[in-house]
């Protein structure tokens, strides 16, 4: 039984899904990423850190099939193969749930290193879903990742949180205050993108945002009503029918994990930016 | 264009009607306080119940549930260790 948990490869990669503020897209990134990863073959499993806000079972539609949690699995109440819920879809996809009755206290850094240790064994990809704010719940949701994706839409506050949250990441993290380790790999994906509001000049255009953050871009998310859609069924948007949110969400991927993809923006390309990009680093 | 005040055929099954139904369910065994925060002793229990017979582990017990609107089911499997009788 453990042995179809057991992964292939030897590294497994933490990736925290964060933003500071509420409301910009962490949860359906965090189950559009995870899903995205499992669909291409590697064992990914996805953790909800939003404690006493369980909301990632609902998203992923495991809701129904919640028995323990992570932090029953932390306070020693149930072992970590009894808490993960195995998707009914994607069969190396798997969520850790949170409890929906308990507060950030229960959450410990010991106990969520132990969870993290262990689940690295199984593993290639390690998604923490990251509660809003910058308190504890956020800051032991990014503690131990090795690379993060900063969710941030194309306004003002976001922007600002999000720089904030680049902050954190590169002070208050294990990577950080370990001495010669890399720092965290941190890349921005720009989620409910609305063209139209941009070109109206309404909004900040992407290179307004990535020139205030100065972080690489992994993917622009466009809004879109395949993203509710998806939501009201319970189905991650990659595994439902393909729609500009699923196309960005995979092209994310992809890049997440080394690909190159052009940077589309609601399925048309964007080379100069593709080109400014790539400009900078190389 | 003639209005009436009911729809014209019935309401087929739209996304927004399957997200109220499951929320139906999911807060009707919320706000029951039945959701399973017995379960953690239940387990201790039923260990200790099946150790008087025979030897088993910690972790040789898995519960799964599924809820549902009219009935919800917990499925428990007991892994026994490998000798013959
Ligand atoms: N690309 C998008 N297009 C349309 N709606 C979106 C998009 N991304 C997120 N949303 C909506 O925004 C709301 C907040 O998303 P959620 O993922 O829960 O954010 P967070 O976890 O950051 O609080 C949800 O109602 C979600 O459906
Ligand atoms: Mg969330």
């Amino acid at each position: 039984m453990t042995s179809q948990l057991k992964k292939e490869k030897s590294v497994s990669k933490v990736i925290v899904i964060t933003s500071g503020k509420g409301g910009v897209g962490k949860t359906t990134s965090s189950a559009a990423i995870g899903a995205g990863l499992a669909k291409r073959g590697h064992k990914t499993v996805v953790i909800d850190f939003d404690v006493g806000l369980r909301n990632l079972d609902m998203i992923m539609g495991c809701e129904r099939r919640v028995v323990y949690d992570f932090i029953n699995v932390i306070q020693g109440e149930a072992k970590l193969k009894q808490a993960l819920i195995r998707d009914k879809r994607v069969d190396t996809l798997y969520v850790l749930p949170t409890s929906q009755t308990r507060d950030k206290d229960a959450l410990t850094q010991e106990g969520v290193e132990a969870v993290l240790n262990e689940l690295r064994e199984e593993f290639d990809y390690i998604i923490c879903d990251s509660p809003a704010g910058i308190e504890r719940g956020a800051q032991l949701a990014m503690y131990f990742a090795d690379e993060a994706v900063v969710v941030t839409n194309p306004e003002v506050s976001s922007v600002r949180d999000s720089d904030r949250v680049l902050g954190l990441l590169n002070s208050k993290t294990k990577r950080a205050a370990e001495e010669g380790a890399e720092p965290i790999k941190a890349q921005v994906l720009l989620t409910r993108y609305d063209r139209a509001r941009i070109e109206k000049g309404e909004m900040m255009t992407v290179d307004d945002v990535l020139e205030i953050l100065a972080v690489p871009l992994l993917g622009i998310v466009p809004e879109s009503p395949a993203v509710l859609k998806a939501s009201n069924v319970g189905v991650p948007v990659v595994l439902d029918e393909p729609s500009a949110a699923s196309q960005a969400y995979e092209d994310a991927v992809a890049r997440l994990i080394g690909e190159e993809v052009e940077m589309r923006v609601d399925g048309e390309r964007k080379p100069g930016l593709l080109r400014r990009l790539f400009g900078r680093s190389a | 264009m003639k209005r009436l005040g009911f729809p014209l055929w019935p309401r087929r099954p739209s996304s927004a009607q399957t997200a109220k139904d499951r929320l139906q369910i999911l807060l009707a065994h919320e706000r029951s306080g039945a959701t399973p925060d017995y379960l953690p002793q239940l387990q201790r229990e039923i260990l200790e119940v099946i150790r008087r017979h025979v030897k088993i582990d910690d972790d040789a017990i898995d519960i799964r549930m599924d809820q549902g609107k009219e009935l919800s089911s917990l499925e428990i499997n007991i892994e026994l260790p490998h000798t013959r009788p």
